[in-house]
């Protein structure tokens, strides 16, 4: 455990902040309480917690975990055992942008599997790799991942789990170079993208408190709306 | 767009979707404009028991793939207990193939407060959790949204319109995990352990989240109870078939011209939906198909008019699961499906029990041999007894689901799987599949 710690603080970008830092942590304490006290017993926090921890480091850190365990009076056992169960807790920095490519049957079939095999070519890494700080303004993570629930949008990309719909190997190129070089991403269904620590926030409770966000994306993407515009043209719905 | 069959857009029932093309139905007020939050007036001064009747009554079966009677399920919450009630919204839909409560829950919110809020009431429960899985975020933003409006409008909190009925909604976000959409496992996970399922009995009704009586629906389960309430039980139960009533969402995806959510009346077929959703991509023809995800046995051509109810599918030896229709066509090969989809049960097993553990990672194994060439014709015997030590062995449905495509395909497709043999490989082009292929139709996809 110390030595994988060492490994970790020796990057800069990881650095785990909120240990020595008296500031950080009395937020991150307020915020924790704030979601403790929302469940009848305080362990059901865990994961809103461990998604908070995350939002602070971009993946959970061993401070991370011991601050888990001291706000719940759990061991840190417990809660690594927790953390490492779930897909979405990282166990190693992910970048500014964690990209998703679903390559489960539905959407593999339908092109998810070029457009992972063609953005592993293109950004020169491996699946659950970050791209390197030479690569452009901002980095990413890039994971192949399982069914998202939106098959009839096939293939299916997703970043900081927002969705991009019904993609190609060339849109798919386009997104990532868009995100590497810093430049304003919109999913289709849902507003502009913050950062994954952002993201992370929202997961552990906290709304997004950005102006116009819980509109953006409109009811239903045009997938949805197919039967009932059917039904529409015979006339009546319920 | 013309309708080629007048007779059967009649099956299309718009229900929990019908205010979907209203660019506000996500807000309070948009659903007030669609008669929201009205059915809840009516529940909060009926005594609970009669509402637990009513959707018994209305033949209600649980939404999320088992199709377990819904009023039966909230009937079996001990009453006078002295012990905190809950109810629990299994919104971590993860089954491959399954995306109706994601748009669901994206364009109408509020449908599902309401329900959770009558459901509540019924089965006496203060205070209900909406398990929503983490991947999902802009629902999520939603959710949060729509629950904060509920509370600022009165119909979520102290004293809830008056009726002295006090209930707290938490919506919480999972972390990545398709086993805690099963029930149990989903309790252990949101009691912050791993999600691992629990040995039954006890049954959470009798002791679920923190071990009192709990209550865990499906999303579209519990949305559909204040339609139920609006419109009476004997609307509801106009719809569908005598024992699988009503309407719920088919959800088309994969090599059909207009993939998406079709709201119909349960017994609809296949061949009807295609027939609405423009048939399967032009120039191809229908291979197999799952009626439920896929964990629910592969299907044919050969059962386009199978009605998609609960004992006609399973008469035809499938499940009707989640209505989750993944079409392929001709250019699929059948071995790479289930091999990719026993991929994603071993990575998603949860590692509690033998069978399902040890026995996805062998049928992995054997598959990947098969599909690159250099298994042998005993593989297949091989595979469908791992299955056989899986199915009915196994802590959970997850193991049974792992077997359900291999035994399905082996019996449809065993002689793909021997083509593979002979071919020294897999004799499809995965170019030919893609959504973008259909200019390739043209120089001969192999049929």
């Amino acid at each position: 455990m110390t030595e994988v710690h060492q490994i970790q603080s020796a990057d800069p970008r990881t650095q785990t902040s909120y240990a020595q830092a008296p500031e950080v942590r009395e937020r991150l304490v307020k915020d924790a309480q704030a979601l403790i006290a929302r469940y009848p017993q305080s362990r059901s926090a865990l994961l809103p917690l461990l998604h908070l921890v995350q939002s602070e480091e971009g993946y959970v850190t061993a401070d991370g975990i011991a601050f888990c365990a001291e706000m719940l009076g759990l061991s840190t056992a417990e809660v690594s055992a927790v953390s490492t169960f779930y897909t979405m807790y990282k166990d190693k920095p992910v970048g500014d942008y964690h990209v998703g490519v679903c390559t489960n049957t539905l959407c593999a079939v339908m092109g998810g599997d070029e457009i992972f095999a063609t953005l592993k070519a293109h950004l020169a890494i491996g699946n659950d790799e970050r791209t390197a700080d030479d690569q452009g303004e901002r980095s990413l993570t890039l994971e192949h991942i399982e069914c998202n629930a939106a098959c009839d949008f096939a293939p299916v990309m997703t970043v900081n789990w927002e969705f991009f719909d019904n993609m190609t190997p060339t849109t798919a190129v386009q997104l990532v170079d868009d995100l590497l070089a810093g430049r304003e991403v919109t999913p289709t269904r849902g507003p502009g993208l913050c950062s994954f620590k952002q993201t992370e926030r929202i997961l552990a409770g906290f709304e997004d408190e950005r102006p116009g966000v819980v509109d953006a994306g409109g009811p239903a993407g045009p997938a949805s709306l197919e039967g009932l515009k059917l039904a529409r043209q015979r006339g009546g719905a319920q | 767009m013309t309708l080629e069959n007048a007779a059967t857009a009649e099956k299309l029932v718009p229900v929990l979707s019908r205010s979907w093309d209203d660019p506000r139905s996500y807000t309070l007020d948009g659903y007030r404009a669609h008669d929201g939050y009205q059915a809840i007036h009516r529940a909060l001064a009926m005594p609970p028991d009669d509402v637990i009747k009513m959707v018994k009554d209305s033949g209600l079966r649980g939404r999320g793939g088992a199709g377990f009677p819904t009023g039966m399920k909230w009937g079996f919450i001990p009453q006078g207990d002295n012990k905190p009630h809950y109810l629990v919204v299994n919104a971590d839909e993860s089954e491959p193939g399954t995306c109706k409560d994601i748009p669901f829950m994206m364009a109408n919110p509020h449908e599902l407060i309401e329900g959770v809020i009558i459901a509540s009431y019924a089965i006496r429960a203060t205070k209900a959790f909406i398990y929503l899985r983490g991947e999902v975020v802009h629902v999520l933003r939603r959710l949060q949204a729509a629950v904060r409006e509920a509370y600022a409008a009165g119909y979520v909190g102290g004293n809830i319109l008056g009726s002295g009925f006090d209930l707290d909604i938490v919506v919480h976000a999972g972390a990545g995990a398709y086993i805690c959409g099963e029930e149990t496992a989903l309790l252990d996970s949101l009691e912050g352990y791993r999600g691992q399922p629990r040995l039954r009995p006890p049954f959470p009704a009798v002791a679920g989240l923190y071990a009192s009586p709990t209550v865990v629906n499906n999303v579209e389960s519990i949305a559909s109870v204040p339609a139920i309430v609006r419109n009476g039980p004997d609307w509801f139960k106009s719809f569908g078939t005598e024992k699988s009533a009503g309407v719920g969402f088919f959800s088309l995806s994969g090599h059909v011209t207009r993939p998406g959510q079709y709201e119909a009346s349960l017994g609809i077929t296949l061949r009807e939906l295609l027939d609405l959703a423009g048939g399967v991509r032009y120039g191809h023809r229908l291979k197999f198909w799952t009626p439920g995800g896929s964990s629910t046995p592969l299907l044919t051509d050969e059962h386009l008019d199978v009605p998609l109810d609960f004992e006609s599918v399973g008469a035809a030896g499938s499940m009707l699961g989640t209505r989750a229709l993944q079409i392929f066509d001709e250019t699929v090969c059948v071995v790479r499906a289930v091999l990719r989809w026993t991929e994603f049960y071993m990575h998603e097993s949860c590692g509690k029990c033998t069978p399902c553990r040890e026995g996805t990672y062998w049928l992995v194994q054997v598959l990947r041999n098969l599909e690159s060439g250099k298994g042998t014709e005993e593989d297949l015997t091989k595979l469908l007894d791992v299955c056989d030590n899986i199915l009915g062995r196994a802590f959970c449905a997850l193991g049974d689901g792992a077997t359900s495509p291999i035994t399905s395909s082996i019996q449809f497709f065993r002689d793909e799987y021997l083509d593979h043999l002979r071919n020294g490989g897999c004799p499809f082009d995965p170019a030919h599949s893609t959504a973008w292929a259909p200019a390739l139709a043209a120089t001969g996809a192999r049929a």
